[in-house]
């Protein structure tokens, strides 16, 4: 069943994204930081974990996701570290993600070219 | 615009009544195709989040190395120029999930690899990223302050 949740949880929140994009004169990089911060957001109001709670990775791989993984590791670590810890969690959880993102994408950059 | 002057009123009214009937995209299509492709994408995540907690990893550890993959995959089906055709197909559905934000990073790079390794891969990786990276971060720090004035 995690499978079905993941996919309407997902897809729910990238039909939002199409939504706003046909409708308002944003491109897909506004859609995208409206995103991580609505998530960001969302985590802080505790509604993320919830959205996670039912859809898994349906929450977890669309980009507010991503904003839900920065503010949680904020709150985590200023939790354990004291006030600090809100610039060392930023990181604390996304940090596996974003230097996938940033190695991958530049070995992939080198191995590949332009196409067309 | 040139052309549109020598038009005669005729051509134009045809022009205007043409245009009228023009199929435009959908906006149902769209968020179908969206809902589709984000939920498919989003399936496949959960099969590797579920690999993970199969090794003995919880669903939040697994969290890290799920988007790690996802985003190799990414990366790689932008390389092979599959990512771009994908988006131009499902819009928002191949955008909003990690897969996307990976081909943000690596289309550019790819895209001005000729300015060198530095100004072009090194600089233009960030094009979108960098302003998702700016207000993500900015926003869970402001987030965590105001948590932080409430429960302290």
């Amino acid at each position: 069943m995690d499978f079905v949740y993941a996919f309407l949880v997902g897809g729910a929140i990238c039909a939002l994204g199409q939504l706003i994009f046909d409708l308002t004169p944003l491109t897909p990089a506004h859609v995208l930081v409206l995103f991580v911060s609505s998530g960001a957001i969302l985590s802080g109001l505790g509604v993320y974990e919830l959205l996670i709670d039912f859809g898994g990775a349906g929450a977890t791989i669309p980009l507010p996701g991503f904003g839900h993984t920065l503010t949680s590791g904020v709150i985590q670590e200023m939790e354990a570290n004291g006030f600090w810890g809100i610039f060392s969690g930023v990181m604390e959880n996304a940090s596996v993600g974003l230097v996938a993102a940033v190695v991958i994408g530049l070995l992939v950059s080198l191995l590949f070219n332009p196409k067309g | 615009m040139i052309l549109m002057a020598k038009l005669t009123r005729e051509q134009k009214a045809y022009k205007q009544w043409a245009d009228s009937r023009k199929p435009g995209p959908s906006l149902g299509r769209n968020i179908v195709v969206a809902y589709i492709v984000g939920g498919l994408i989003c399936t496949l995540g959960q099969g590797v989040l579920n690999y993970f907690v199969s090794q003995g990893m919880s669903p939040k550890e697994a969290g890290g190395p799920t988007a790690a993959v996802m985003i190799l995959l990414g990366a790689l089906l932008t390389g092979l120029g599959i990512y771009d055709r994908l988006g131009k197909f499902a819009g928002a559905g191949s955008f909003v999930p990690i897969t996307g934000f990976a081909n943000s990073i690596v289309a550019p790079a790819l895209e001005y690899k000729r300015e060198g390794y530095v100004l072009g891969v090194g600089a233009r990786m960030f094009q979108i990223a960098g302003p998702v990276l700016v207000y993500g971060m900015s926003t869970a720090w402001l987030v965590g302050l105001v948590h932080w004035l409430i429960h302290k």
